[in-house]
């Protein structure tokens, strides 16, 4: 297949990519543009290790073409961190044994971020079911809870000394 | 008793925490090489059939194909066990389940892969196979291995104590048969491995071989790769990158692992094969389906009198761990409770379906539900509560069971206590609602195999320190951190023992290169073996600073204590370890009239000069003053279980025994919906004894864990198979629970403080498992009186419980379905499956036979 030549913008920088038309995201991003933090848990939207965030959206990129991504702005794991340092919930995954063996963890977070900034103040219930879209095989899920909560007080505590 | 350590017992964030949650940690496929190409694999379409030819030419001619490998490129045997070495990288001539591994394609894209396989032409017989256990145990012809009479691996028989005397003291007795589905780990990586050689300098030809692999035993796949390629060991460097979880699926050599090597060879390129979700689910060595008929005696007081089993194991196509697998389903009916007979059969038998083998809690995990639902049953006939009829046949440690497993320490009576009182057993059991239970089970589990798959006298950990002028402490060690915290676990130790900051330490871990031998991520042994090597190897090189130090100071070594980053002289209080120093040796430190921050660097010979010998020393200065008087700072350490808890003499007895074991008592809470059968738990409080918490948050997280997958093999998952064919090869059709169907689990750590454990820790990540699918099991009876004999507890078996209890008509979901050319999906139901005859049966398959005569495999 003929390749074209495409402009994505990932986590704040503009990046022009010849792929194939039915090049899926997460092979641009992992194979053309070595940003491996997303990862591939299956092959059909079951597991949502691949999760990252389109126009603020969490969405799988194991199955979106990435040329349909072009204008978009995407947010990959690697674009989460704050100046160099940990995210609030990234700090709080480690802290509270939300992550295990780290190989869903990309994922849960893209999808963490996508939850809180559509609802700041998320309940249980909530953050049960926002979850619900991604697969863990070690954590049980229990300590990701303390881990969300913990953050969303940490946010909270930095928005005010901020102010 | 925490207070008295500066580093273990506090919550701790895994040292690599920061790689996993900001995607810059690699895995196995994150990684690429100049010049690498693509593997992929073809597998086979049948479950059992000879291969006639193989005809590769049209492959071999596409553009962008550089090679195809075959059998016959690698014709070496092996396995994971030396009595097991059964299995080819690729097949030879036969294949046994559908999804063996027969060609591989290396190109330059995995697109061009793809095509390729499709341009393999292969001719085959097809085989009569065989899909179920106890069918195939009367197989005369057409075996899955010539050399393995009636499709048996093997069997064991043992009896311990007098049965017989047994069960006709009991007052009362209950027999039945249990059936455990399979299940398979469905870690969240798929397997993945990057195979690449370099050119010997001095011979101009290809030489070493480098392997990255998501891989919980660096040491078995360099070893296998030694015995397939023929090379030396010495010459292949096994790499583990991070790891997607393990659970035992990547506890032994995965096909994909040596044909990576054996492609890279061929293509003359490194090669990376990564596996498809389907492909991990046919790869498999996950739980085998186990059929247990089980039969215990009681006294009306309690007390076990006898037990006997006989397991019968569907294995696979491959032996795989499965004589281990059949041992531990006997060998750990002891070292729970105090059972005085015990007769055990058991029967590891080939199928023609991928290999079964190890998964967390490893062979004791469906007789363990088979047994405590049956204590429950028998709790009831003698009407005591079924807490207490656990209580009553606890053992007596230190102790050596009848099967001679030696027991030291033993936190099962406070595991018991425990979960009894925060579930509210006693005031709550027996008085909810209709339709909602609570129900207990016990469980337990070894730390480590006291005698290793490799029969040798080498040591089962072994982990070098080595500190240089800088203050930095490098550990090296061969355990391989597979996401359960090894790695934090071993600078944990390291940092404690050397009473410096977990900052200073860094692990170089699991690099066959780097890292001295040990046995791997299985059989949860790391941190009672490995833990015990990282202390040993601090312990020494800590003598070696003492020695300088101590000098120094003008005192004896024994008067150091290494603590927080500082040497200093405790005024001759005796003890040498900083870790069991009661407090108030802390405090006559402090009152040596020395402000340690005063202490600096360029200061200190003045100081020393001005003040005689000083009464501390930073841990960068001890360290410097050590290698000026030693030479170097290097120490090892290893570990080799006791003589003592190596196990008795009978056949099989190997397996079984270990150095300790950890115990766990869960309450779980549930409600059943009467009317569609779905059972849901509500809440598990889960008690383990882990020795003692090095890291409380990395415990919990392994007890949640795996009471929240034993929940998943409780009620959903499930390996579905039709004609050798698997049904839900997706992590969706699996049905692994999602956040929406996973209950809230309350860990309570129990401390018992093993005596040979590092600072008394046992193992936490596989012994709770167990312990949830009876749990629920019993919470099910209390809710709805309904015994259930099959996991997973379906919606479809609930219902057909409730119904046969109401003497109703069984709802028969698939009824005058033709299995062949279904309209509707079904669910098979355990056991009903075989009896359907598929598209590419071969006529003289026994189950077809059988179809035959039933007509047309209604039920």
């Amino acid at each position: 297949m003929k390749k074209e030549l495409i402009e994505l913008r990932i986590d704040g920088r503009s990046h022009e990519v010849a792929i194939e038309p039915s090049a899926l995201l997460l092979d641009v991003l992992r194979q053309e543009l070595q940003l491996t933090g997303s990862k591939r848990g299956c092959d059909d939207s079951s597991c949502g290790a691949c999760t990252v965030l389109i126009d603020g959206v969490a969405m799988m990129s194991c199955t979106l073409l990435a040329a349909s991504c072009e204008g978009q702005v995407i947010t990959t794991i690697e674009g989460v961190s704050e100046h160099g340092s940990l995210a609030a919930i990234q700090k709080a995954y480690g802290d509270w044994g939300g992550a295990q063996c780290g190989y869903c963890t990309p994922g849960f977070i893209m999808t963490v971020k996508s939850l809180l900034a559509e609802n700041p103040d998320p309940s249980e219930a909530d953050v049960r079911a926002a979850l619900s879209s991604n697969l863990c095989r070690c954590t049980g899920y229990n300590q990701m809870y303390e881990a969300i909560r913990s953050a969303i007080v940490a946010e909270r505590k930095g928005l005010a000394v901020a102010k | 008793m925490t207070n008295d350590f500066s580093i273990i017992g506090k919550p701790t964030a895994m040292v690599d925490a920061a790689e996993k949650t900001t995607g810059a940690g690699k895995y196995t496929d994150d990684l690429s090489v100049p010049g690498m190409l693509v593997g992929k694999i073809l597998h086979s379409p049948y479950p059992h059939a000879r291969i006639r030819n193989v005809d590769l030419r049209r492959a071999e001619q596409l553009n962008g194909v550089v090679a195809v490998v075959v059998g016959k490129d690698a014709p070496n045997p092996y396995g994971i066990l030396p009595v097991g070495h059964d299995e080819h990288a690729l097949a030879l001539d036969k294949v046994r389940y559908v999804g063996d591994n027969v060609a591989c394609v290396v190109a330059t894209s995995e697109a061009i892969a793809e095509k390729a396989l499709e341009l393999i032409d292969l001719d085959y017989e097809v085989l009569p196979a065989y899909f179920d256990p106890e069918e195939s145990m009367k197989a005369e012809t057409d075996l899955i291995h010539d050399n393995k009479p009636n499709n048996l691996e093997k069997d064991y028989h043992h009896v311990f104590g007098d049965p017989d005397k047994g069960f006709a003291d009991a007052d009362q007795v209950a027999e039945a048969r249990f059936i455990a589905n399979e299940v398979t780990h469905a870690a969240m990586e798929p397997h993945s491995t990057l195979a690449s050689f370099e050119i010997d300098p001095h011979t101009g030809k290809p030489g070493r071989l480098t392997v990255w692999s998501s891989t919980q035993v660096p040491y078995y796949l360099q070893h296998k790769l030694s015995l397939v390629l023929e090379m030396p060991m010495a010459q292949i460097r096994v790499v583990k990158p991070l790891v997607g979880g393990g659970f035992g699926g990547k506890s032994e050599v995965i096909p994909l692992e040596i044909i990576a090597a054996i492609a890279a060879r061929k293509a003359q390129a490194p090669v990376k094969i990564t596996y498809t979700r389907e492909e991990v689910f046919w790869a498999h060595r996950g739980r085998p389906r186990t059929i247990i008929d089980l039969k215990t005696g009681v006294k009306n007081d309690g007390r076990i009198t006898a037990v006997k089993a006989r397991v019968v194991q569907d294995g696979g196509a491959y032996c795989s761990y499965g004589v281990v697998t059949i041992l531990y389903s006997g060998a750990l009916l002891g070292a729970l409770y105090d059972i005085p007979n015990i007769q055990y059969d058991g029967y590891r038998v080939l199928t023609n379906k991928p290999a079964c083998g190890a998964m967390r809690g490893h062979g004791t995990v469906n007789v363990r539900f088979a047994f405590e639902s049956q204590l429950d049953e028998l709790a009831l006939k003698i009407r005591m509560d079924p807490a207490e009829i656990r209580q009553r046949n606890l053992l007596q440690p230190p102790c050596i069971t009848v099967n001679g497993l030696r027991v030291q320490s033993y936190g099962l009576p406070e595991c018991i206590e425990k979960t009894v009182e925060r579930s509210g057993w006693l005031q709550r059991k027996g008085k909810l609602p209709k339709g909602r239970g609570l129900g207990i089970a016990c469980s337990h589990y070894v730390s480590g195999a006291a005698n290793s798959i490799i029969r040798s006298d080498m040591p089962h950990s072994t982990v070098n320190i080595k500190i240089d002028r800088d203050g930095g402490v490098v550990v090296y060690t061969g355990a391989s951190e597979i996401g359960q915290g090894s790695d934090t676990m071993t600078a944990q130790i390291a940092a404690e023992a050397l009473g410096c900051s977990l900052a200073r330490v860094r692990v170089i871990a699991a690099d066959t290169d780097l890292t001295p031998i040990d046995i791997g991520s299985y059989s949860s042994r790391v941190t009672f073996m490995a833990g015990n090597a990282t202390l040993r190897a601090a312990k020494e090189v800590k003598k070696l600073i003492a020695a300088a130090a101590a000098k120094k100071m003008g005192c004896a070594p024994e008067e150091l204590m290494f603590r927080d980053d500082v040497v200093r002289r405790t005024n001759g209080h005796v003890g040498t370890d900083a870790f069991v120093r009661p407090a108030e040796q802390s405090s006559a430190a402090s009152v040596s009239g020395r402000v340690e921050g005063q202490i600096l660097r360029g200061s200190l010979q003045q100081k020393r000069k001005d003040e005689g010998p000083k009464d501390a020393m930073t841990f960068e200065e001890a360290v410097v003053a050590a290698i000026d008087f030693h030479g170097a700072l290097t120490g090892t350490g290893s570990y080799a279980p006791p003589q003592e808890a190596r196990g008795g003499k009978h056949k099989g007895a190997g397996v079984g025994p270990s150095p300790a074991y950890s115990y766990s008592a869960q309450v779980a809470e549930v409600s059943v919906d009467e009317e569609t059968g779905e059972v849901t738990v509500h809440k598990v409080w889960a008690a383990h004894d882990c020795g003692r918490a090095l890291n409380p948050v990395s415990v919990e997280g392994q007890i949640i864990g795996s009471v929240w997958m034993g929940m998943g093999q409780a009620l959903t998952e499930e390996m579905i198979w039709k004609d050798g064919m698997l049904m839900n090869p997706g992590l969706l059709e699996y049905r692994s629970p999602s956040s929406v169907e996973s209950p809230e689990v309350e860990p309570i750590i129990v401390e018992s403080i093993d005596p040979e454990g590092p600072f008394g820790a046992k193992e936490c990540s596989e012994g709770s498992l167990a312990a949830t699918i009876p749990a629920i099991a019993n919470a099910i009876y209390d809710a709805v009186e309904v015994r259930l004999h099959e996991s997973p507890f379906t919606p479809e078996r609930v219902l057909a419980a409730l119904r046969a209890k109401k003497n109703a008509k069984a709802l028969n979901l698939t009824e005058g379905i033709d299995p062949t050319r279904p309209s509707k999906f079904r669910e098979h139901g355990g056991a009903l499956w075989f009896k359907g005859k598929g598209p590419d049966r071969h006529p003289l398959d026994p189950s077809r036979r059988e179809t035959a005569s039933a007509g047309g495999g209604a039920d």
